[in-house]
């Protein structure tokens, strides 16, 4: 059981990390770019301008947090 | 040129998590003995190995549009959480990953546990974690990395390299590797990671890149002038506060 709950811990802290809009961000806009492909649009430009979104908000907001 | 980028990619992300394992296994073997510490490292690399070999068979298995679409995600939230720390530590907002302080706190806490042994289970499990944990990481690092690009030795060869180094580093030192640029290697390796995530998701998703392989090239160019774009902005906003504090 303890075993499993560090596994767990593992990749809680693996995929999560300090800040779960980076994975959320990421899953949403992966599956919008799954979706946009599979009816036939190549938005190569989608996910790199959404990486981009999501890494600037996610600093952002520590920037906001460490500086109120 | 993407073999290049294969084995760089995989050689420093291995280097990462190997300064890290290096430096606990410095700290347990200098304060309890080598000979429990060299056992839980070597019992670590051979769990490390069978889950490798485990993990090997399923990998080639697997469809590679899936592949690349299970791993580049995860390989993308992963470099984005090491990049976001990077840049803020880059930006002077969080602490700078001090190896040092981390050394002088493990060591403070090995000799308050006591007395040394025949056999130190304490400095055994000690190695055995530090190694497994960020064993693991690497193994994960290599398998990812090369198994996207139906190249899992070539990864390897950039995992080995690093240990190479890594070690030859520890015995040139032999003392935790403070003057290693932990940062600016972190940095690097969140460029890398995302932009390989970036790349390996969106084509796992169904999307064809303009330039192929090439396109990579572009992806690690955009997310470093990104990443310093956002280090100017963090460094602006830590010293100037009334200008992002609205």
């Amino acid at each position: 059981m303890k075993l499993l709950a560090q596994f767990g811990k593992f990749w809680y802290d693996f995929l999560i990390g300090d800040d779960w809009r980076l994975a959320v961000g990421v899953v949403i806009t992966i599956s919008s770019v799954f979706f946009v492909a599979h009816h036939g649009v190549n938005a190569w430009w989608l996910l790199p301008l959404a990486v981009a979104l999501i890494l600037m908000i996610s600093v952002t907001h520590e920037v906001r947090r460490q500086v109120r | 040129m993407h073999s290049v980028l294969l084995v760089t990619a995989a050689f420093l992300a291995s280097a990462v998590e190997m300064v890290e394992a290096l430096t606990i296994v410095l700290a347990v073997g200098v304060t309890r003995g080598w000979r429990s510490a060299g056992w839980g490292v070597a019992a670590a690399v051979g769990g490390l190995v069978v889950i490798v070999a485990g993990l090997g068979p399923a990998l080639a298995n697997l469809p590679i549009d899936s592949l690349r679409l299970v791993v580049g995600t995860v390989l993308l939230v992963f470099g984005l959480q090491w990049l976001r720390k990077a840049v803020l530590r880059a930006g002077g907002v969080k602490a700078m990953h001090d190896e040092e302080a981390i050394y002088e706190a493990e060591v403070a806490l090995l000799r308050e546990d006591g007395e040394r042994r025949a056999h130190d289970w304490y400095a055994f499990t000690v190695a055995f974690k530090g190694v497994f944990l960020e064993g693991l990481e690497v193994a994960f690092i290599v398998v990812t990395f090369g198994g996207t690009q139906r190249n899992v030795g070539l990864a390897a060869v950039g995992a080995v390299a690093a240990l190479v180094v890594v070690l030859i580093a520890g015995l040139i030192v032999h003392a935790p590797l403070t003057r290693v640029p932990e940062n600016t290697l972190k940095f690097g390796v969140g460029v890398m990671l995302t932009a390989f995530g970036t790349f390996w998701s969106a084509e796992g998703a169904g999307i064809t890149w303009p330039g192929a392989d090439l396109s990579l090239l572009g992806l690690i160019a955009f997310v470093l002038v990104l990443s310093f774009g956002l280090v100017a902005f963090v460094r602006r906003a830590a010293h100037v506060p009334e200008v992002t504090a609205t």
